[in-house]
């Protein structure tokens, strides 16, 4: 087991009290595989993500839980530790390629800085060297030139590659990759999923992806935890949870992409929205828009269950 | 890079086109005649008008002002009504500790600054963020002479522990070091204040940029985090804003100046000023206006060695 995270809790302090973002998440994932999260923006995956990485901006906190890497609780260890461990154990790659590298810095300079962070023995030259193999993993065209530019010089797509050169140029075995393509053209988008796959079977890390985007799970993912409003009420394989979607959330979701093979007039949408942390119903917290629920499920928040090996879903009326 | 440069340099130029012809104008509406001045009390009709003729004073005004133009670019802005010494012998004379009063002023109080605004944004909400704020809040709007008047009546007066009157020679000697201690502290002083408010607004903001936390999730260490990366980006905004107070600094160095009895270009021109003599005033007026075009250039150029995505542009 590379990663497991038991009973993860987050929350904020905020004028108005705690508010609570991740709510009990327990998730695990296997070296050389992809663990897709998917949700609505507002669930908590991104904060899930910040989580482990502990790098939460203040005020938020993790306030239960454990989050095992190879054994070590993360939540236990140093900040010097912790440090020591971003971008050689576990690296991270976010959203936005545009906002996500410092505009001031060359590229050169800012891979650099990364192996220079985990690495004070190698001489400046042979950084550079490495840089530069970094640049040329991720498929960069012309990578000695491209290490002196800067990232406003860059395409959406290039810089997103420079991005996973810095995350991938300390070799971590575990890779968070927080809505990687959501910001980029759709040809842009396969060829930077492509380029994630083909480094996974080249390295052998785990993958941790966020997105909301359920066709980039199909393509990527080999595990899948579907989060709503700050818990896990869906976790299974990919294949399994395409054919056989055991939440309603999971279905609504599955009833929202919209598929070349079926004659659809409209695509479904689930009624309502994500409610906010604040007002988090007491019982089950998709039950305020599910056509399935009924008196029971506002009793209490139901806990996973196995409906079949490897497949849990936090659903009364489960199996549907 | 250097078509940048240029650009800026041919913007400043209108810019001190636009000085000149005011400082020109300045001398147009005040009520004294040059050519009297220049021919002293005792001279007859006569000379008067040969001097007025010579310096071409029966001319159109737009004639003499390319007149004026040609006497600059030689260095001639005319001479002192009071004692008749050439007023860019005078200003020759006084740029110098002016620039030393300058730098003196700077070199302490904007690395402070800098350093007290950082590190009130680092820890933003705390007793030092509070307390850095609440001083800087009394700086910015504590009189320049005041802090003066102060820091002569305590250090200088009561304590005697430094010389508070003159210039006591060049800054690298003790001398000259110790001279300036206090007229630096007072006019760096109300600087501080500014540059740490300043600074700690953009490293708030810049903390809280993604590329901080992606130079976090690379395993950097927070001094790194926040020196080569929060507070390097926010100085593109913090060098504008210190090169805009700098202008006003230079108000600020007239009052030190008079003050301490600082043998500068501010000085100067208090005095030319409270004695009428035009010619003086208006050659200090030119300076001064001249150093903050300086100022802003030095500025405009700061900008692009630190923003790469204006130099390369």
């Amino acid at each position: 087991m590379l990663l497991e995270l038991e009973n993860l809790a987050t929350s904020f302090r905020t004028s108005s009290g705690e508010v609570r973002a991740v709510d009990g998440v327990s998730l695990t994932v296997q070296p050389g595989r992809t663990l897709g999260i998917v949700g609505e923006s507002g669930c908590g995956k991104s904060v899930l993500s910040l989580s482990v990485m502990r790098l939460l901006a203040h005020p938020g906190r993790v306030v239960g839980g454990r989050v095992m890497l190879e054994g070590r609780d993360l939540l236990g260890l140093s900040g010097r530790e912790m440090r020591a461990l971003r971008g050689r154990d576990i690296a991270m790659i976010f959203q936005e390629p545009m906002t996500s590298l410092n505009p001031v810095h060359s590229v050169g300079f800012q891979i650099t800085e990364a192996l220079r962070a985990h690495d004070t023995t190698s001489s400046d030259s042979s950084l550079k060297r490495d840089a530069i193999a970094a640049l040329e993993r991720v498929r960069i065209p012309d990578p000695s030139k491209s290490f002196d530019k800067f990232p406003h010089q860059l395409s959406g797509g290039m810089r997103q590659r420079v991005m996973i050169a810095m995350a991938l140029a300390g070799r971590p075995k575990l890779l968070i990759a927080d809505e990687p393509t959501t910001a980029l053209d759709v040809t842009v988008q396969a060829q930077i999923l492509d380029l994630l796959r083909d480094l996974q079977a080249e390295t052998g890390m785990g993958i941790i992806l966020i997105t909301h985007d359920l066709g980039v799970i199909a393509e990527m993912a080999d595990d899948v935890a579907v989060m709503y409003a700050g818990r896990v009420v869906e976790r299974a394989s990919a294949r399994e949870l395409f054919e056989d979607p055991q939440h309603p959330y999971t279905l609504g979701l599955l009833g929202s992409i919209p598929r070349l093979d079926l004659d659809r007039e409209r695509l479904t949408a689930i009624e309502g929205s994500v409610p906010p942390p604040f007002a988090w119903p007491p019982g089950c917290r998709f039950a305020p828009r599910c056509p399935f629920a009924e008196a029971a499920c506002d009793a209490a928040p139901p806990p996973l269950r196995d409906l079949a090996p490897g497949h849990q879903a936090a659903c009364l009326r489960a199996p549907l | 890079m250097r078509r940048y440069a240029l650009q800026r340099l041919a913007l400043a130029a209108p810019v001190l086109l636009g000085v000149l012809l005011i400082g020109f104008l300045l001398m147009q509406v005040v009520p004294t005649d040059p050519a009297t001045v220049r021919a002293g009390p005792q001279a007859t009709a006569e000379v008067v008008a040969a001097i007025r003729t010579e310096l071409g004073l029966d001319e159109p005004i737009w004639t003499q002002f390319f007149l004026y133009l040609s006497r600059l670019a030689q260095g001639d802005l005319g001479v002192s009504i009071i004692n008749s010494v050439p007023v860019t012998q005078e200003l020759g004379a006084t740029i110098g500790p002016t620039l030393e009063l300058m730098f003196a002023a700077l070199i302490w109080s904007i690395p402070l600054g800098i350093l007290l605004g950082t590190l009130a944004a680092y820890w933003r909400g705390s007793w030092f963020d509070r307390i850095t704020m609440a001083v800087s809040v009394a700086g910015v709007s504590l009189p320049v002479f005041f802090l003066g008047l102060v820091l002569i009546w305590i250090v200088g007066f009561q304590y005697q522990l430094l010389p508070f009157t003159g210039r006591g020679g060049p800054l690298w000697t003790m001398d000259g070091f110790l001279a300036v201690i206090l007229p630096a502290v007072t006019l760096g002083g109300v600087f501080v204040g500014p540059v740490a408010r300043m600074t700690r607004t953009a490293v708030v903001d810049s903390l809280t940029a993604d590329h901080v936390r992606t130079a976090r999730a690379k395993g950097l260490s927070e001094f790194r985090v926040v020196l080569r990366h929060a507070l390097r980006n926010a100085l593109i905004p913090v060098v504008t804003l210190i090169g805009l107070q700098i202008g006003f600094l230079l108000g600020g160095a007239v009052v030190t100046e008079t003050i301490f009895s600082w043998p500068g270009v501010g000085r100067l021109a208090v005095g030319a000023i409270l004695s009428a003599d035009f010619p003086m005033a208006q050659g200090t007026i030119i300076v001064l206006s001249a150093g903050f075009i300086v100022i802003n250039l030095t500025v405009d150029l700061l900008y692009a060695v630190l923003d790469p995505r204006v130099r390369l542009s």
